[in-house]
């Protein structure tokens, strides 16, 4: 052991040391500027756009190869920190609406996920992959919970709680076999081990590794481990569902990419079969049981997790070609899922007003801008060219029959059918009913911003489709 | 000279029991117990594994498990006050609003 101390190498982090400066600071404003609660989504806003760009300049290795900055994890921070603004835009309104006090600090909260989702990207070592999930896990489980007279909102808060701990759990005792197999938590290091066949066989590590990955399916809500996300997804604000639904569902598609495709490529065919069938499950439950929902919320937590499944897809083959298009969805998905949820924002009130499938009825008489963008993001969401969905699903599909699963493609291929029906179901109800109430619409400058930017997302990606597969591949072909 | 295994034993049966009363209990406090119950159980088996490898990294990451429990704990208990507060109950039972 030497005794000489060496300086970690930071620079790697300054975006995210950034940002935690900007979190500190809404902490600190929120007492000290109770009246002048419009500086907060600016500050938010500007320390987020700032680091995206600190992101997207930064590279290298930080913190003796724990910490590593490359084209992959900066194509997921890039998708969380635009899920972060889009998020802050579409909340500052909608606060007020709710009657939620303290911005600065339900802002901050969304600061600190973001920053435990941008460590989750780059970690390179277990221990850091776990602080960075639990800076994001714990930002998350107070987000939801934030409306504190809420019934709902803390009922979701302690189930989203209570399963999100046992993963973390799960995780941890994974982690402690898999320290215990190799004696160590380094990712690079671990992956030189497996090189021998003892260890490829031997069930300490198996069971770790296997802890592992069931706790970042929790993360990401693929069945059989998603019970907490419809609960979850429906108490929380509508901003937040949003935010969840796309953000911490990226970072944990990160880890989980990094886990298999660097950490451990050689035991592809240990987990491929255990994969297949999770897959399998995911998209017929979230498809299936979105059918009869009542609730839009509670309904796009459904296709949420049919989307996991989809997504999934592209990390079944092991491929280059698989990961890049998995990478394509998420971003993709940033922007239409996002998109459908700004639209729900834009027609929510105090109380359940807006959530409710009826509510949607005849809203094309009513509010056809409204009812139109909906209507793109749920053809979207469905899979429809020319918008982004498509592009996103083909590809996936793609990937997965390229590398021979002809099987799952099809079941995909049948449950995006089965989708069709509740998406479309929604336009149905917009455009085929009369109205029956007056819906009220909540107009603002910047949720019409978000609503512009999902949707040029969503049609430009749909029709000029190379630019960005182009970028991700690049990306993952290093 | 207690051997490694023995460690990794008791561990592991710390980590069921934490496991099975986790799913059994009906008591929100219960469950946030059995969770701390299952992260004890964790740093059992790290501190283990370090003395035994006589390597670090181990004993680092205990103590950064301790903090984080020690956050998720006042996270966990602070929603189940609100939540005591707009149900008046901490039992899953009673959670009933949510569902569909």
């Amino acid at each position: 052991m030497s005794n000489t101390f060496l300086f970690p190498v930071v620079s790697p982090l300054g975006p995210e040391i950034f940002l935690a400066a900007v979190a500190c600071c809404l902490v600190i404003f929120d007492s000290l500027f109770k009246e002048q609660r419009n500086i907060f989504p600016v500050i938010s806003i500007t320390g987020a756009t700032v680091t995206t760009l600190m992101v997207a300049s930064s590279k290298g290795l930080g913190f003796s190869g724990m910490y590593n900055v490359d084209g992959f994890s900066v194509f997921f921070k890039i998708i969380c920190l635009l899920a972060l603004i889009f998020t802050v835009l579409m909340s500052h309104n909608h606060l007020k609406v709710l009657g939620v006090k303290r911005e600065g600090e339900y802002y901050s909260l969304m600061l600190f996920a973001c920053i435990g989702m941008m460590v989750m990207a780059s970690a390179l070592d277990l221990i850091v992959l776990y602080l960075g999930l639990e800076l994001m896990a714990l930002s998350v489980y107070c987000l939801v919970g934030i409306q504190k007279k809420d019934k709902r909102a803390s009922e979701a808060a302690i189930k989203y709680f209570l399963l999100g701990a046992f993963a973390s759990c799960l995780f941890l005792f994974g982690l402690s076999y898999i320290y215990g197999a190799t004696g160590t938590t380094s990712l690079p290091v671990v992956t030189s081990f497996l090189t021998g066949e003892g260890i490829k066989s031997n069930p300490a590590f198996l069971l770790g590794l296997g802890l592992v990955l069931i706790a970042f399916s929790f993360k990401v809500a693929a069945a059989p481990f998603h019970m907490w996300t419809p609960d979850a997804y429906e108490g929380a604000m509508t901003p937040v569902t949003g935010f969840m639904s796309v953000a911490p569902k990226a970072a944990g598609f990160a880890a989980l990419s990094r886990l298999l495709f660097e950490a451990f490529p050689a035991l592809h065919g240990n987990w491929v079969l255990p994969f297949e069938i999770m897959i399998f499950l995911t998209m017929a439950i979230g498809n299936i049981t979105a059918i009869s929902q009542v609730s839009i919320k509670r309904m796009l937590a459904y296709s949420s997790i049919a989307h996991a499944g989809y997504a999934l897809l592209g990390l079944l083959p092991g491929t280059a070609q698989g990961v890049s298009a998995t990478m394509n969805y998420l971003f993709i998905y940033l922007f239409m899922n996002m998109g459908a949820f700004a639209v729900i924002v834009l027609l929510q009130q105090k109380g359940l007003a807006g959530e409710r499938l009826e509510d949607y009825k005849g809203l094309a008489k009513s509010h056809p801008v409204a009812a139109g963008l909906m209507l793109v993001f749920m053809f979207s969401l469905t899979g429809i060219p020319p918008t982004a969905g498509f592009i996103g699903k083909f590809n996936l599909f793609v990937a997965a029959l390229n590398a021979g699963y002809t099987g799952m493609v099809i079941w995909a291929v049948i449950f995006s059918a089965i989708s069709a029906y509740f998406y479309l179901r929604v336009v149905m109800l917009m455009y085929m009913h009369e109205p029956q109430k007056e819906v009220a619409i909540v107009r603002s400058g910047a949720l019409s911003a978000v609503l512009v930017m999902t949707l040029a997302g969503v049609l430009i990606i749909g029709i000029y489709p190379n630019d960005l597969l182009h970028l991700a591949g690049m990306i993952f072909g290093k | 000279m207690v051997h490694l295994s023995w460690y990794m034993t008791v561990s592991a049966i710390l980590f069921s029991m934490g496991v099975f009363g986790f799913l059994t209990r009906r008591n929100l406090i219960m469950m946030l117990l059995c969770i701390e119950l299952m992260l004890n159980a964790i740093n059992l088996n790290l501190v283990a594994i370090s003395h035994y490898m006589e390597d670090m990294r181990g004993q680092v990451l205990v103590f950064f498990i301790i903090a984080v429990a020690a956050a998720e704990a006042a996270i966990g208990l602070g929603l189940i006050v609100t939540l005591f507060r707009n149900v008046k109950s901490v039992y899953t039972e009673d959670l009933t609003t949510l569902k569909g």
